[in-house]
């Protein structure tokens, strides 16, 4: 079973480098090599599953060391996997989201003549993030991790030749790179510190670390997260990363790879639980990201950058319930989870919408779509209900649990925490509905295409309807079902661990909560959306509509503190460079020239004038001897 | 005599040469000039002997001597064969080395 682990990452690698390398013969069928290879991924992962679940609770921890990496001296790096409950979680989630958006990729490029390629990256990610989850140590993770960042790169830029999505790839790899420095310089420090950094005896040894290190480590290891999953300060890019191809923006950048920093936090657990100033700092970020990713959703009249806003906040709820430490990383992952199928499938969803308006994104012409698209507007509306939390749907259970562990943590901070959770949920309420209103209900709002056709929505074909009834069927089942008996929390808590807090509200009320502002939400937006019709043209807005319009000014910010001051820093570097490092050598190189030139003079070619200097040199000799004789 | 009108001698020679050798510029005239200067050192040497009564100056002197010689044979070579070549002994013109 060990070497299925090794194969499981080994498939879809080799089918990148199969359609990425097998050049235009291949163009006819490569979409489906990559849904298969995709496919078969997933079924190596539901065979480890099975066998995972034929063992004990304890003993679900398989390792397999493939090879020695780096052995130099004392310093050892090995290729080597480890597939535990946290893994396999991932590993299904990475295959079975995967494979359905490879088959609604089939449909949804199918006018793409880059199509093969487009499998073939995708299937590179695949590749990279099993890497990423399934690795035993930080070096190996780190390898995964940059190998999905360049996989979101390739994607993200995949319609190279439009200069928005261009500029949007580089946006996505700079802004990633800048995370990547701090997984890179936590990985440097565990090693000082532990002189390894292989999972177990990192986490094993790390209680008896200082506490200052676990700090310095755990706040290096969140800026990584917050560089793969866009939270603040490190969000910029996922709003622009919606040029890529949807398919892109529902596996990549709502399912899975964003969530990457909450695995890492929850993998890193021992080093947070050591370190309360990294927690807190965990914490404060999520419950901030949480409120800025729903405000910008609001915003947006841009299908795809709403969901992006609403991505950026459901992941906050899920870093915010990880720097909860063993209270929530159980509920973080879940929560992770059931997003991964909602979110995954109101992409794909806005995709079929997208599909059928003429690439046509902005909500305010659309309208109506609901008898035009019947089975996307099920399974949207299916998803829609999940996320914003409606009874019985997946994401009613995960995000009450968060909201619950939040109240949980106790004291102001709890009060703060929960608070700030349940306004979220409000706001996630109020900006879903609006999506929804604004893309299903109320009058047509079409809009005639740049070539100057109105659009004829049309149900998209079966082979993306088939994925996207698959992601609602999950949207509303797997909360349910990982609640019975708390199944998932017990299969988690061998690898996360788990405890209960001491909320000072009991579970009845945070669950009456959250079903009061999630009515106050949804009649907003109704008030707002559903009654009155809705403007073609966006009003002007109140001044935040207007800041959250513009991403909450993020890049205005980026642009004022970073790139301006990073001009001042280089203009006045190179003002110093000029002036006093040039001014030194230069001078010097002036005062021998200068000095040279006069010496030359000396140098007249006349012999009489070198035997005047001669006799004139001797006879100052020999003054000065008779000189010093005198004195 | 007085050996110190020997020393005034050889410090009137010694001056004519150098002044020959800062003054003039045909080349034999400027080695002929050293070797006054020489030959005003080598009488020097002979009346510092005397006065100190020891053989020293005398012996430098005919060290002296045998420097001379090995210089003229080199110094007129030289100066022979600039003069086949340029048809001039002025030390002027020689310059060539110079940037």
């Amino acid at each position: 079973m060990e070497n299925l682990i090794g194969l499981l990452v080994l498939v879809p690698l080799l089918g990148a480098g199969v359609l990425l390398c097998g050049g235009r013969r291949l163009d006819r069928a490569g979409h489906w090599i990559g849904t298969l290879v995709a496919a078969l991924s997933f079924v190596i992962g539901a065979v480890l599953f099975v066998g995972l679940l034929g063992r004990d609770g304890d003993d679900r921890e398989l390792g397999a060391t493939v090879f020695s990496w780096v052995p130099v001296g004392g310093f050892r790096a090995d290729v080597g996997f480890q597939l535990d409950q946290l893994s396999m979680t991932f590993v299904l989630l990475i295959t079975g989201v995967g494979s359905l958006i490879h088959l609604y990729s089939v449909g949804y490029m199918a006018h793409d003549e880059r199509r093969r390629r487009f499998f073939g990256y995708l299937n590179l990610f695949l590749a990279a993030m099993l890497l990423l989850v399934l690795a035993d140590n930080y070096l190996l993770l780190y390898v995964g991790w940059e190998g999905v960042g360049l996989a979101s790169y390739l994607l993200i830029g995949f319609w190279q030749h439009k200069p928005s999505a261009a500029t949007a790839a580089k946006k996505a790899f700079l802004v990633n790179r800048v995370g990547d420095m701090g997984l890179s310089i936590a990985i440097m420090l565990m090693f000082t510190t532990f002189g390894t950094f292989a999972f177990g005896p990192v986490l094993e040894s790390a209680d008896r670390a200082g506490e200052g290190k676990l700090t310095a480590i755990g706040l290096m290891l969140l800026l990584a997260a917050c560089g793969k999953s866009a939270q603040v300060p490190l969000q910029s890019w996922l709003g622009d990363a919606m040029e890529g191809p949807t398919p892109v923006s529902a596996l990549i950048h709502a399912a899975t790879m964003v969530t990457a920093g909450v695995y890492l936090i929850t993998r890193s657990g021992a080093i947070f639980d050591g370190a309360p100033d990294a927690q807190t700092a965990v914490v404060t970020v999520g419950a901030v990201t949480l409120l800025f990713g729903a405000i910008v959703g609001c915003a947006k009249d841009d299908i795809k950058k709403a969901l992006a806003g609403s991505t950026m906040s459901q992941i906050g709820y899920m870093i915010l319930a990880a720097g909860l430490g063993p209270i929530g990383y159980p509920f973080a992952i879940m929560h992770l989870v059931t997003h991964g199928f909602f979110k995954a499938g109101l992409f794909l969803g806005a995709g079929s919408v997208m599909h059928g308006m003429n690439d046509e994104v902005d909500m305010r012409r659309y309208g109506g779509l609901r008898r035009y698209m019947p089975v996307t507007f099920v399974t949207f509306g299916l998803g829609y209900l999940a996320i914003i939390g409606f009874p019985g749907l997946s994401g009613f259970f995960s995000k009450d649990k968060i909201i619950e562990a939040a109240f949980a943590r106790g004291g102001t901070e709890g009060w703060i925490l929960g608070g700030t959770a349940l306004l979220g949920a409000a706001i996630t309420a109020y900006y879903m509905t609006r999506v929804m209103l604004l893309t299903f209900f109320g009058e047509k709002r079409w809009q005639p295409d740049a070539a100057g056709e109105l659009p004829h929505p049309h149900e998209s074909p079966k082979v993306m309807t088939i994925p996207m009834i698959v992601l609602a069927v999950g949207s509303v089942l797997a909360g349910g079902l990982f609640s019975v008996n708390d199944a998932f929390l017990k299969w988690l808590e061998p690898v996360t661990g788990h405890e209960e807090g001491h909320s000072p509200v009991t579970a009845v009320q945070v669950t009456a909560a959250t079903l009061v502002v999630l009515f106050v939400g949804v009649a907003l937006a109704w008030a707002q959306y559903g009654r009155r019709p809705v403007p073609v043209t966006a009003p002007r807005g109140g001044l935040l509509v207007r800041i959250a319009r513009r991403d909450l000014l993020q890049d205005d910010i980026n642009h004022i503190v970073l790139v301006r001051g990073g001009e001042h820093l280089t203009r006045s570097l190179v003002y110093v460079d000029h002036t006093l490092v040039d001014g030194v050598v230069n001078g010097t190189a002036a005062g021998v020239g200068g000095l040279s030139g006069r010496m030359r003079k000396l140098q007249n070619g006349f012999a009489r004038s070198y035997a005047v200097s001669m006799f004139g040199g001797a006879a100052v000799l020999v003054a000065a001897t008779l000189l010093m004789r005198a004195v | 005599m007085n050996p110190v009108n020997y020393l005034y001698l050889a410090a009137l020679l010694f001056t004519i040469g150098a002044a020959g050798v800062l003054i003039r510029r045909n080349a034999i005239v400027i080695f002929m000039c050293v070797e006054l200067m020489l030959n005003a050192c080598n009488l020097a040497f002979v009346t510092f002997s005397r006065m100190h009564g020891n053989l020293d100056g005398q012996i430098i002197a005919f060290f002296t001597m045998v420097v001379a010689a090995a210089e003229v044979v080199v110094g007129l070579a030289i100066i022979v064969m600039i003069f086949r070549s340029r048809h001039s002994a002025s030390v002027d013109d020689a310059g060539l080395l110079k940037l």
